[in-house]
């Protein structure tokens, strides 16, 4: 079915221009809120990439952890500045100059790496990397260690957080 | 192949759609029946979503009215069975108000948006045998994640009314659907681990047994999942008892004070469009989906919806509001450990599933029913005074 794979084609270049849309969105509108809906919109679409390459979990996973916790996170934390989120807020300043060299940079880095690096798309790939299963299994097995890790980080984190905010609580009573 | 009746009956939508598909295969190209077949699933969606939510709302004043001791909507049509559309016409020429400092472009978007995952729910709700709009192989991820955006378009619609009242409504919102979504996540993965699969269609077919009765709800970690599940899903669609978003005492209307006319008939569609869907994935998860004997599957799973649906109308009904200290603790003091405790029976189960399997799973959950509601006694507030001045 040829029309049927142009019209995919299509789309998926008309997702991606949105994407790029909703991306330079974030770093020029003035209102932060604005900005953060901009971003929730770029991460959906990723999301919807993902959905095109046949990730479905990976796409899931995008929108449950980007879009509904930490564009969620963002959103709280411009309600909590009520004043910023009403008002226009600058969006450069005068680092920008050297903000763009090391960016260009990175771009560079980054495409360098993705084009050297030979992506093997073979069947048996593309199943291993799809199934919830396979993952799983990766993440209890071999992965074990750096995941248990991570874990251990993320809670240090919680407890850290926990004692900063502890910290000021007798000195501020509501 | 000669089949019974009942299996026409039980295939009676699948059998049309099929139909029709092969009407248009013989005179159109291929790649027009694909788009066919797509088109057909997506406009019955479409239109079913609405449908169903206006008959929600006769139906929840029907039955709240007759716990009220009164008779509900009945002077358009028979039994008022007209009222919603007469609803929609006076929604339809209501004026559409935009308060003046109102950030016009997110205001007009978020009743807009909201509906949007509403309606991407039902794409992974099976409503019978071969009758799943698209059967992902992650089905339920795709709805816990999807579901988790609905806090966004709310979010929006509150900042961008500029209204005190409505940014209350919308921080409350999100805080509780946050909280509540957590021990949701966590309850269905029981279900999740007994069939082995992220996708709803199995995990129905994972229900089969004698007589279609094997359901997770006639297990102990059933039960517990499932009731967990159905008081988070009361809770994410913000209903009553747990409304806080939009009580009427407090907040005029919550996060939807500034909306009119036909926006915020999308807020309140959206609100309908979500108790069903999670109405229908409890059912599809822990009450064996379309799976039931005797009557056509369709029939079944609706009729396991509505009868949960039903329920949610009885909270309504009897139950006060939460405060809002009493609401969060809920889910977090108490439903979250419960979950944590459920899927550690789920994991007992999996080994022995037998007469002392079910001993055991009742005092594990009565010892730790009782220690959590020990742990969460009461909590008094320290008496304020608030002295008048002269």
């Amino acid at each position: 079915m040829p029309i049927l794979e142009i019209a995919a084609k299509f789309g998926t270049y008309a997702v991606m221009a949105v994407i790029l849309i909703f991306a330079l969105g974030v770093v020029t509108f003035r209102n932060l809120f604005h900005c953060a809906l901009c971003l929730a919109a770029a991460l959906i679409g990723t999301a919807v990439i993902y959905v095109v390459l046949q990730a479905e979990y990976l796409a899931a996973i995008q929108i449950l952890l980007y879009v509904g916790a930490v564009v969620t996170l963002i959103i709280f934390a411009i309600m909590l500045t009520e004043h910023l989120a009403g008002k226009t807020a600058r969006q450069n300043n005068s680092q920008s100059l050297l903000a763009i060299v090391g960016l260009l940079g990175f771009v560079t880095l980054l495409a360098t790496l993705i084009l050297k690096t030979p992506w093997p798309v073979t069947p048996t790939a593309l199943q291993a990397k799809n199934s919830v299963m396979g993952l799983g299994k990766a993440l209890m097995g071999t992965y074990v260690f750096p995941f248990e890790v991570i874990s251990i980080i993320l809670i240090a984190a919680l407890i850290g957080t926990v004692v900063i905010a502890k910290k000021d609580a007798p000195e501020e009573p509501l | 192949m000669i089949r019974s009746w009942e299996f026409y009956v039980d295939m009676i939508f699948v059998t049309a759609k099929a139909w029709i598909l092969s009407l248009l295969g013989r005179f159109l190209p291929d790649w027009i029946v694909v788009l066919a077949s797509i088109t057909i699933s997506g406009v019955v969606i479409l239109c079913l979503g609405p449908v169903i939510m206006m008959y929600l709302t006769l139906l929840e004043r029907k039955v709240i009215g007759r716990i009220q001791n009164r008779y509900g909507p009945n002077r358009v049509g028979k039994w008022g069975l007209l009222q919603p559309i007469a609803d929609g016409i006076k929604m339809f020429t209501k004026e559409d108000i935009v308060p003046a400092n109102a950030d016009k472009i997110v205001h007009l978007l978020a009743p807009i948006v909201i509906v949007v995952p509403a309606l991407m729910i039902f794409l992974v709700v099976p409503f019978g045998e071969r009758m799943t709009a698209v059967n992902l192989n992650i089905g339920l991820l795709f709805f816990i994640a999807v579901s988790s955006v609905t806090i966004l378009p709310i979010f929006m619609g509150s900042w961008a009314s500029r209204n005190k009242y409505s940014l209350l409504g919308g921080m409350r919102t999100a805080a509780q659907m946050i909280s509540y979504e957590i021990p949701m996540t966590l309850a269905v993965v029981p279900a999740i681990m007994m069939s082995q699969s992220l996708s709803t269609n199995t995990i129905v077919l994972a229900q089969t047994g004698d007589f279609d009765l094997h359901w997770f709800i006639f297990t102990p970690w059933g039960i517990v999942g499932f009731i967990i599940f159905f008081l988070c899903a009361t809770a994410e669609c913000n209903r009553p008892p747990f409304d806080l978003p939009e009580a009427e005492s407090e907040l005029v209307a919550g996060f939807h004070t500034e909306y009119s006319g036909m926006k915020f008939a999308l807020f309140y569609m959206a609100e309908y469009m979500n108790a069903f869907t999670l109405c229908g994935i409890a059912a599809t998860l822990f009450l064996g989906g379309w799976q039931g004997p005797f009557l056509p599957s369709w029939l079944w799973f609706f009729g396991k919806t509505f009868l949960l649906i039903c329920v949610m109308i009885w909270f309504r009904g009897t139950f006060p509001r939460f405060r809002v200290d009493h609401l969060m603790g809920f889910a977090w003091k108490f439903l979250l450990p419960l979950t944590l405790i459920n899927i550690l029976l789920t994991a007992l189960w999996q080994f022995t599933s037998n007469l002392t399997a079910w001993l055991w799973s009742i005092l594990i959950l009565g010892i730790s029913l009782w220690i959590l509601v020990k742990l969460n006694r009461t909590f008094v507030p320290e008496k304020r005074h608030y002295p008048l001045e002269s």
